[in-house]
């Protein structure tokens, strides 16, 4: 069975045989009466791997993980997680994911202990090993000092920390985490994705997440883009970026028009511009010094662009993703805080 | 977590599963208590509303009824108003469920791999814990009422109090897995808690009521819940003849009167169905 996790497993990015898949999604659809929320998506996901849905509001993220998770099911199509087809064996499913859902969960009059104690419980945890497992998750999180205070008490990126540790309770083979760090603040965020990482590499847990970040998308292996319930584009990061074109450096020159003589001279890809020269080039910072050399004549000022995943989702979606993410944050925000403040 | 064990290995045997369903259900009732312990203030709000009852009407309607040879109007209340306490405290628990799906608790409990039925049967029974000694906490009342208690005495009640927790509180949990949305609670509490309450010989004597209401008394289940509850402390009581016809504690039925036995019975059935209304109504939900 793909998904179990051996215990001295390592993830080995460079390790050549390929590994199994763990998540196997084909023409997985979901229709709410009229509307199609999930259209058709197909994709793949490895063993220990940790693989983003970037999308817009809408676009289906949540719809998709819940399906994956056997808490909906599908219109259409097929998935398997762990093994197991999503809709013939949900519970062997079940047992095999770790969750955390775009809305918290946790019971906030109960301790951080009581809720992992609930959690251990519905996920048949042997009794006598449950205390070492809650220490073990906590100290993952750096929640350790915490143990033992009510969750009402806690921030929202502590509540939201200890809802990954409560996910991995049962050391699953796979994590799904729905935009788990919606309204936590940079730092909480860093933090998160140490744990995260982390967890892949001791653990190798297989991560699929969903996010409105950019460079929260970075840390994954592949992403991929969905929009209006359609997989648009799945790739690498670095892979997204070198779809939609090369770095570009943009010259400020004395004499712009001798520059781009002298660079087109040179063999550089060159555009004119009505403030500038704009120079499409391979490696953008490393190529500023011949560039500067070649188009002889003074350099007034520099500027390096290298494409960045808000480029290839603009590209893709025709929509920059903090548009789409400012109307979104505010309710769900709104949303946190007030289960907090119960 | 490098040393980490593998993912909790089920055997799936028939006696592992039903193991694990006892312990799945007995974590769900110990946290109905724990909420139940912390929320203090909750329980004293719980006390007050009964003893309003009992001191407002019993006292007034003492003064219009009289005494029945030494007995009053509030030794008659006393037992129906712990069991109102008990229907309150069970119905708002089974329907806790709504505040745990506003909540989001809701949803880590639907999706793990354990069966509904015994996610149900845990809150019923929590629920019905924290009800039964809510009911049970009225008993500091009855020296001041002047009913007299037995350690016999005191053991019927919980025993009776716990059958129509049960009962209440499944029926709490079956509404509440129908119900989206927090108005709904309200709604349901105003068109059906307080009917039944009223409906259920807990606060006045049925006999005298008309036809059509009659019939609406014998058809709410806490109508054969109240009166073996109020047979038993009667039965406790030093109650002159005059007073037991004044005060009738059982149901009649079909011009019967029915036997505590029979009353109890029912009440068991009605709890069973709810039971099952509530196991089918966790099941589906979602
Ligand atoms: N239960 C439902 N009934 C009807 N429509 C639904 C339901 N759930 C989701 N939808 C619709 O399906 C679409 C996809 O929703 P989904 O929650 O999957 O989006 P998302 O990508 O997770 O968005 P967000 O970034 O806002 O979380 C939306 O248009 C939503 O309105
Ligand atoms: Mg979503």
């Amino acid at each position: 069975m793909a998904s179990t996790v051996s215990s001295d497993a390592r993830v080995d990015v460079a390790a050549s045989p390929p590994r199994p898949n763990v998540i196997e999604v084909r023409d997985l659809t979901r229709r709410f009466g009229e509307f199609t929320a999930v259209d058709g998506i197909s994709f793949d996901v490895r063993e220990g791997e940790v693989f983003a849905f970037l999308g817009p509001n809408g676009a289906g993220k949540s719809t998709t993980i819940n399906m994956l998770c056997t808490l909906a099911r599908p219109t259409s199509g097929h998935a398997s997680v762990a093994g197991f087809d999503v809709a013939a064996r949900p519970k062997a499913v079940r047992r095999h994911i770790g969750l955390v859902f775009q809305e918290p969960t946790l019971d906030d009059q109960l301790t951080a202990q009581e809720n992992l104690r609930f959690h251990a419980v519905l996920y048949r945890i042997p009794s006598d090993e449950v205390n070492e497992r809650v220490a073990r998750v906590l100290d993952l999180v750096d929640l350790s000092d915490r143990r033992y205070d009510r969750v009402s008490e806690f921030s929202g990126g502590m509540a939201r920390r200890l809802e990954i540790a409560r996910a991995l309770m049962h050391v699953p083979g796979v994590l799904f985490l729905d935009e788990p760090t919606i309204g936590l603040d940079p730092q909480t965020r860093a933090l998160m994705w140490e744990d995260v990482l982390r967890l892949r590499e001791e653990a190798n847990v297989t991560v699929f997440l969903t996010t409105h970040y950019m460079d929260e998308a970075e840390y994954a292996d592949r992403i991929a883009i969905i929009d209006h319930g359609a997989i648009v584009a799945i790739d690498t990061p670095q892979a997204l970026k070198a779809t939609i074109g090369a770095d570009t450096v943009d010259l400020q020159t004395t004499d712009d028009v001798a520059a781009v003589a002298a660079a087109r001279r040179n063999g550089y890809r060159v555009e004119a511009g009505a403030d500038g020269v704009r120079v499409f080039v391979e490696h953008g910072e490393t190529a500023v010094a011949p560039l500067i050399a070649a188009v002889g004549v003074p350099v007034l000022h520099v500027h390096v662009h290298q494409p960045t995943l808000d480029d290839v989702f603009l590209h893709y979606t025709g929509r920059e993703i903090r548009e789409s993410h400012a109307e979104a944050m505010s309710p769900r925000v709104r949303a946190f805080t007030r289960a907090r403040r119960r | 977590m490098s040393s980490a064990a593998p993912p909790a290995n089920i055997a799936d045997g028939p006696d592992t599963v039903l193991r694990e369903e006892v312990r799945t259900a007995g974590m769900v009732w110990l946290r109905e208590l724990i909420r139940f312990e912390r929320t203090r203030a909750r329980i004293l709000s719980g006390l007050v509303q009964p003893v309003l009852f009992l001191v407002v009407l019993g006292y007034g309607m003492s003064g219009l009824v009289g005494t029945t040879a030494g007995f009053d109007f509030k030794k008659f209340m006393f037992p129906g108003i712990m069991a109102m306490s008990v229907v309150t405290t069970a119905i708002f628990s089974g329907m806790s469920i709504v505040w745990d799906r506003e909540f989001g608790f809701l949803r880590e409990m639907l999706v793990a791999p354990t069966s509904r039925a015994s996610l149900a049967l845990g809150k019923t029974a929590g629920g019905a814990t924290v009800a039964a000694a809510q009911g049970t906490i009225m008993l500091i009342l009855a020296p001041l009422i002047g009913v007299h208690l037995t350690a016999l005495l005191v053991l019927e009640i919980i025993g009776l109090e716990l059958l129509m927790a049960i009962a209440l509180t499944a029926f709490g949990v079956f509404v509440a897995t129908h119900i989206q949305k927090m108005e709904g609670f309200q709604v349901v509490m105003q068109l059906l808690l307080f009917p039944m309450i009223f409906l259920s010989g807990a606060l006045f004597p049925l006999n005298g009521l008309p036809g059509w209401l009659g019939v609406l008394t014998h058809v709410n289940p806490l109508t054969y819940a109240v009166a073996p509850l109020r047979q038993v402390v009667f039965a406790a009581q030093d109650m002159p003849a005059a007073a037991r016809q004044r005060f009738p504690a059982s149901v009649e039925l079909f011009g019967h009167t029915l036997s505590i036995g029979t009353e109890i019975a029912i009440v068991v059935v009605f709890a069973g169905i709810f039971i099952a209304l509530a196991i089918r109504g966790f099941s589906r939900m979602e």
